[in-house]
């Protein structure tokens, strides 16, 4: 199949960036959408152009770095997939495609479609872990705990750290990640005896870092290639309230 | 910084201001609708005014409606201060290509909620100055209510509502409540952390239905004025 690219190219976060057209001919419907690019950036080498820098790892919808917005879709139109799990099956002969990078003011663009997304390591540095030694894996039923919560837990745990809630939030929130995190942790015993310092840490962090704020208007939910839910948000208010007005914390 | 002016200028902090005034002012809502639908009843505004005279004398009303225009104030101006945040941390560079995928909220109002709140505010400001101002200040006619002198607002309403354009206007600015409050009620909730499997559909329910009711029922009454139809009758005799 035939597709048309329109890339956004930009050589370094202080200098001008513009969308740069590239037609390829030879694209087959069972390449994944990054090997589509792996496709294109060999045919640049080739013509001694720079290739078009993405940022890729794990190519299995694991790592969360392969980050773009694929027709304004962050991780493409597709629903609950990372762009390294999307296909050209999913597009058409002759179709146009625009691929530019997550845009916030909190992630400053590196590259072409790769942006530092280091404002979200610091925010796990502020309070997303448990501070115990873990030691070696537990025996499966030495800590009891519910079914159900577990699986909400671990629904909240699938959060990968990609960004594409701050890519799709019209205000550049990072709240979905954020709640995922919380969530996550608040929710098991291991996490429960920090929850309420972490709360605290993690949205004071989340707030120095230039996110926008939450409106609740849920396309983050909609565009999450691990589906996340909105549900970890009013999670998070509760443990934030929660932890403002029942602990000793003042981050 | 004390610990609560570290939670009211957090994040969330600033929601949650958002999300009481907003409730406090879907309350007052329901309130001034019951106060308003008294406009339909055909006494020749003698219901109407009484009510008039008991909300803008009865005390524990006067402290209410002080803690409302600093409610519409905060919220306003909590608002405007949200919007330019979130403006600036998404930065110059927008899309090339824009798209809005939501889950379960209305996404117009959603990614309009600050024009939408801009639009009320100046209507607000319009509705202060027609009635609130003229019962104030104003030169209101007087009415007379067997020996009880009461200022004649319903001349003034009915005077302003035989003009098509301040109807028109009117009606407009219900709809643009109704649209902000079709995302905004339910957000509240959300804001607050009320959000759960069991209620939330409720709460999502109520709230659409709140949000295109209540906004009909205001836009209604100028227009039922304008064709000088008074289908309620008094229970006061
Ligand atoms: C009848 C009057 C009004 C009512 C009943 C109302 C109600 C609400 C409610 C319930 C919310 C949701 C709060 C939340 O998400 O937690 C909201 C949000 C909002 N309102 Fe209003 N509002 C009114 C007037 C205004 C005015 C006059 C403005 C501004 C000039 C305004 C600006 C906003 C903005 C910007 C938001 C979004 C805040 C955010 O989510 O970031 N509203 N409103
Ligand atoms: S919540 Fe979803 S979109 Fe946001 S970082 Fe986690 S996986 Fe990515
Ligand atoms: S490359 Fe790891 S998630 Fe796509």
């Amino acid at each position: 199949m035939k597709v048309t690219l329109k890339i956004w190219r930009q050589s370094g976060n202080d200098k001008k960036g513009q969308f740069v057209e590239y037609k390829l001919d030879n694209v087959k419907k069972e390449m994944s959408f990054l090997e589509m690019l792996d496709v294109l950036n060999e045919q640049l080498i080739q013509k001694k152009e720079q290739p078009v820098a993405f940022e890729h790892d794990c190519r299995e919808g694991i790592c969360g770095t392969c980050n773009m917005v694929i027709n304004g879709f962050p991780h493409g139109p597709q629903q609950g997939t990372t762009t390294c799990q999307l296909h050209m099956r999913h597009f058409k002969d002759g179709d146009t495609i625009w691929i530019e990078p997550f845009r916030a003011k909190a992630f400053p663009i590196i590259r072409d479609l790769v942006v530092d997304r280091a404002a979200f390591d610091r925010i796990i540095q502020a309070g997303g872990y448990v501070s115990v030694n873990t030691g070696q894996a537990q025996d499966a039923n030495a800590i009891p705990i519910q079914k159900e919560i577990v699986s909400e837990a671990f629904d909240a745990a699938a959060c990968i750290g990609c960004g594409a809630c701050v890519a799709a939030c019209p205000n550049a929130s990072a709240m979905l990640f954020v709640s995922a995190k919380v969530s996550h942790l608040s929710m098991l015993p291991q996490g429960k005896v920090e929850a309420k310092k972490r709360a605290q840490a993690m949205v004071k962090q989340m707030d120095e870092e230039g996110f926008g704020r939450c409106s609740n208007v849920t396309a983050c939910e909609a565009e999450c290639p691990k589906g996340i839910s909105v549900a970890n948000i009013a999670r998070l208010n509760r443990e934030y309230l929660g932890s403002v007005f029942t602990s000793e914390v003042n981050a | 910084m004390n610990w609560f002016t570290n939670f009211l200028s957090s994040s969330i902090g600033q929601k949650i201001i958002m999300s009481l005034t907003g409730l406090f002012l879907i309350t007052f809502l329901i309130v001034h609708l019951t106060g308003n639908l008294q406009l339909l009843i055909h006494d020749e505004g003698k219901q109407f005014n009484l009510y008039a005279k008991f909300m803008t004398t009865n005390p524990l009303i006067k402290l209410t409606s002080y803690l409302l225009y600093a409610s519409i104030l905060l919220h306003a101006v909590q608002g405007v201060v949200l919007w330019q945040k979130n403006k600036n941390a998404r930065g110059n560079q927008g899309y090339a290509k824009k798209t809005n995928r939501v889950v379960g909220t209305n996404s117009f109002a959603a990614s309009n909620m600050a024009w939408l709140g801009i639009v009320i505010f100046v209507f607000i400001g319009l509705h202060l100055y027609q009635f609130w101002l003229q019962m104030k200040l104003g030169n209101l006619p007087m009415a007379n209510y067997d020996g009880v002198e009461v200022k004649n607002l319903y001349a003034i309403v009915t005077q302003t509502y035989s003009n098509p354009v301040y109807v028109i206007v009117y009606v407009f600015s219900m709809a643009v409540i109704g649209f902000h409050l079709l995302h905004g009620f339910q957000s509240a909730f959300q804001t607050l952390g009320l959000t759960h499997k069991k209620y939330t559909p409720l709460i999502k329910g109520v709230g659409t239905i709140y949000a295109i009711a209540v906004p009909l029922l205001f836009a209604i009454i100028p227009v039922l004025i304008y064709l000088k139809i008074f289908p309620l009758s008094s229970f006061l005799h």
